[in-house]
C-alpha cells in the first residue's frame, strides 16, 4: 500500500511542478509586451526601459524561470510591482483569512452535507427527498453572489440580523469574527453542500442495494443500526472523496464570495493583483491556489485507496 | 397534458427548462425591439422609482432598468453560445483526432489535458488575464480552450470506444478515408452525450463569464453583460434596492432552465442504457 500512495505522493508533486510552469508561462511567456501592459498609460520609453531591467526580461525565459523557482522554494515571493511591498509578507494575514473563512464553511457543510444525504437516501422517492433533490440542483445552478445578496437583502437589510461585510481586521477576536464571517459562510455552505449531498445519497443507496444490507434487514436489524453499522461504513471512501474535491472547490469559490463581502482574503487580492497586472503576486496566489488544489486532491486519492482494501492490495 | 420530443416524454421540470431557455432565446434576440429604450440612454435620475415608463425603474448613471437588462442578457447568452460553440469545435476535433489515430497523438493531447487541469479553471484564467487583459479574444478564446478539456476527455472516451465497432472495421476495409470515418461513422453516435454535455457546458461557461465580469475582469465597460451589472449595481443593496438581484436573478433563472433540461437528458441516457 505504501508503495502505491508514494507513486500518488509522486505524481502529486509533478503535477505541482507542470503547474508552476504553467503559471510561469502564462505570466511572463504570454506574446505581448508585459512591460507595457503593466505600465499602461504612464509608459514612457524609459520606464518601459528600466521596468524590462527589473523583470529581467532581456534574460532567457529558462534562466527567469529557475530563478523564480528556486526563490519560491527559499519562501521568498518576490516584491509587489504595484507597491513595492514584501509580497510574502502581504500575503501571509490574507492567507490565513482565506484558510479561516475555508475552514469555518467545510466544518458547517461536511457535517450538514452527510446527515441531509443519509436522510434523503433512506427516505428515497418521498416528499424530503424530492425537495432536497430540485432544491440541490437549484442550489448548484445558482452563482454565489446571487445567493450571496439574496442573503445580504434578506438577513442583513430587512431584517437587520447580520453585518453585510465581513471586514474583519488583523485583532479581531475570534467570536466577532465568526459574526461578521456568518453571511460569507452561509454562502459558500450552500454553494458546496448541494453536491456533496447528492453524492452522499447515491453512495448510500448504491450500498442499500448489496446483498449484505438484505441480510441485516432479513436478521430484523432497526434501521439506524442498518445504516450505521453497515451502510455507512461502506459508503464512507466515495463520500470522503468527494468531500476533498469539494473542498478543492472551496478554495476557489472564496474568490467571489470574498469580493461581495469585502473580506480580506488571498482571493480578492488575486482578483486585484490580475487587475493590476501585477505578476509577482498573480504568480504567489495561483501556486496557494494550484498546491491547495493539488493537495486536496492527493487527499482524495489516498482515502480512497486507504479506505479501500481492494485497491489497497493491487501492487501494479 | 403531456408534450413529446424526440419521442420521449417530457416531465414537468423539463418541460419548465425548455420553457425558461426559449423565453430568454426570444428576448436576447428581440432585445432591441422589445427595450423602451437604448442601452446607453440617459433617461432620467439615478435609482429612479418604478413607473408606467420605467417598468424597473432607473440604474445608477438613470438609464432605464428594464432595457439594461435586456441589451446585457444579449451579450451574456450571446458571448457564452459563442465560447461554448469554439469549446465543442476545438474539443470535439482533438478528441477524435485522439481517438482515431491514436499513438504519439493522443498521449501529447492527453498529457496537455492533464497539465491545464492540473490547476483550478478560475486560477488558470486569472493567469492568462494578468499578462493579456481583458481583451474580449482572449476571454473568448482562454475560456474556450480551458473548456474544451472535459468535451475532449469525453469525445475521446466515447469515440475510442466505438472504433472498436464492427461497422467502423468495415467502413476502414472498404478503404474509406479518415475523414469520412470520422464524420459518417463516428460522430453521428457520439451525437447525444454531447448534446447533453453541451448543455452542462454552456451553464458552467454562462456562470464563469458572469463570475469574471462580476470580479471586474470580464467584458469591460462600455460594454455590459449581467455578471457586469451585479458588481456595477453592487452597493445599493445596503439601501434596500433590489437591482443586483435583478441581473444575478437572471442568471441564475437560465442557468436553473438549462440544467433541468440537461438532468433530464442524463436520466434518459441512464434509462435507454438500463434497458439495453
Amino acid at each position: 500500500m505504501l508503495i502505491i500512495l508514494g507513486k500518488k505522493l509522486v505524481a502529486a508533486v509533478l503535477t505541482l511542478m507542470a503547474a508552476s510552469v504553467l503559471i510561469f508561462a502564462g505570466t511572463e511567456l504570454l506574446p505581448g509586451d508585459l512591460a507595457g501592459s503593466i505600465l499602461q498609460n504612464n509608459a514612457t520609453p524609459e520606464t518601459l526601459a528600466q521596468l524590462r531591467l527589473d523583470l529581467k526580461l532581456d534574460q532567457p525565459a529558462t534562466v527567469r524561470f529557475m530563478g523564480w523557482v528556486e526563490k519560491l522554494a527559499h519562501g521568498d515571493l518576490g516584491r509587489s510591482l504595484t507597491n513595492d511591498q514584501d509580497v510574502a509578507t502581504e500575503i501571509a494575514p490574507r492567507l490565513a483569512n482565506t484558510i479561516f473563512l475555508a475552514t469555518y464553511a467545510a466544518l458547517v457543510a461536511v457535517p450538514l452535507a452527510l446527515g441531509l444525504g443519509l436522510i434523503t437516501a433512506l427516505y428515497q422517492g418521498r416528499w424530503i427527498d424530492r425537495i432536497a433533490n430540485v432544491g440541490s440542483l437549484m442550489a448548484i445552478s445558482f452563482p454565489e453572489y446571487f445567493l450571496a445578496y439574496l442573503l445580504i437583502k434578506i438577513l442583513a437589510v430587512d431584517l437587520g440580523l447580520l453585518p453585510s461585510l465581513a471586514n474583519v481586521a488583523p485583532d479581531t477576536e475570534l467570536g466577532p469574527r465568526l459574526i461578521l464571517t456568518l453571511l460569507p459562510m452561509i454562502t459558500l455552505v450552500l454553494g458546496t453542500l448541494a453536491h456533496m449531498l447528492r453524492m452522499t445519497r447515491t453512495a448510500v443507496l448504491s450500498i442499500m442495494e448489496r446483498p449484505f444490507i438484505e441480510m441485516a434487514i432479513l436478521k430484523g436489524l432497526p434501521q439506524w443500526q442498518i445504516i450505521s453499522r453497515h451502510a455507512l461504513p461502506n459508503a464512507l471512501a466515495p463520500i470522503v472523496s468527494v468531500i476533498a474535491l469539494n473542498l478543492g472547490y472551496l478554495v476557489v469559490g472564496v474568490v467571489v464570495v470574498e469580493t461581495v463581502f469585502v473580506y480580506p482574503g488571498l482571493g480578492q487580492l488575486m482578483v486585484d493583483a490580475v487587475g493590476k497586472h501585477d505578476v509577482p503576486v498573480v504568480q504567489a496566489c495561483g501556486m496557494i491556489f494550484a498546491t491547495a488544489f493539488i493537495g486536496l486532491n492527493l487527499l482524495a486519492d489516498m482515502i480512497t485507496i486507504i479506505a479501500n482494501p481492494r485497491l489497497r492490495r493491487q501492487t501494479q | 397534458m403531456t408534450i413529446t420530443l424526440f419521442g420521449h416524454k417530457l416531465d414537468f421540470l423539463a418541460a419548465l427548462g425548455f420553457a425558461i431557455i426559449l423565453t430568454y432565446v426570444f428576448l436576447a434576440i428581440f432585445a432591441p425591439l422589445l427595450a423602451p429604450f437604448g442601452e446607453a440612454e440617459i433617461v432620467g435620475d439615478a435609482w429612479g422609482p418604478i413607473d408606467g415608463a420605467h417598468w424597473l425603474g432607473t440604474d445608477n448613471l438613470g438609464r432605464d432598468l428594464l432595457s439594461r437588462l435586456l441589451y446585457g442578457g444579449r451579450v451574456s447568452i450571446g458571448l457564452s453560445i459563442a465560447i461554448t460553440c469554439l469549446c465543442f469545435v476545438i474539443g470535439v476535433s482533438s478528441g477524435l483526432l485522439a481517438a482515431v489515430v491514436g499513438g504519439w497523438i493522443d498521449l501529447v493531447l492527453c498529457r496537455l489535458v492533464d497539465l491545464m487541469l492540473s490547476i483550478p479553471t478560475l486560477i488558470f484564467v486569472f493567469i492568462i488575464l494578468s499578462g493579456l487583459g481583458s481583451d474580449l479574444y482572449v476571454l473568448v478564446v482562454t475560456i474556450a480552450l480551458i473548456d474544451s478539456t472535459k468535451v475532449f476527455r469525453l469525445t475521446r472516451s466515447v469515440a475510442l470506444g466505438l472504433v472498436e465497432m464492427e461497422f467502423v472495421d468495415a467502413a476502414r476495409a472498404r478503404g474509406e478515408n479518415f475523414w469520412w470515418i470520422m464524420r459518417a461513422e463516428i460522430l453521428p453516435n457520439a451525437l447525444s452525450p454531447l448534446i447533453a454535455e453541451f448543455g452542462l457546458r454552456f451553464c458552467f461557461t454562462f456562470l464563469f463569464v458572469a463570475a469574471l465580469s462580476f470580479l471586474g475582469l470580464g467584458v469591460q465597460p462600455p460594454n455590459a453583460d449581467w455578471g457586469s451589472m451585479v458588481k456595477d449595481y453592487a452597493d445599493v443593496i445596503n439601501l434596500g434596492l433590489l437591482a443586483p438581484l435583478l441581473p444575478a436573478g437572471a442568471i441564475a433563472l437560465l442557468t436553473v432552465g438549462v440544467n433541468f433540461v440537461a438532468d433530464w437528458l442524463l436520466r434518459l441516457r441512464d434509462a435507454s442504457q438500463g434497458a439495453a
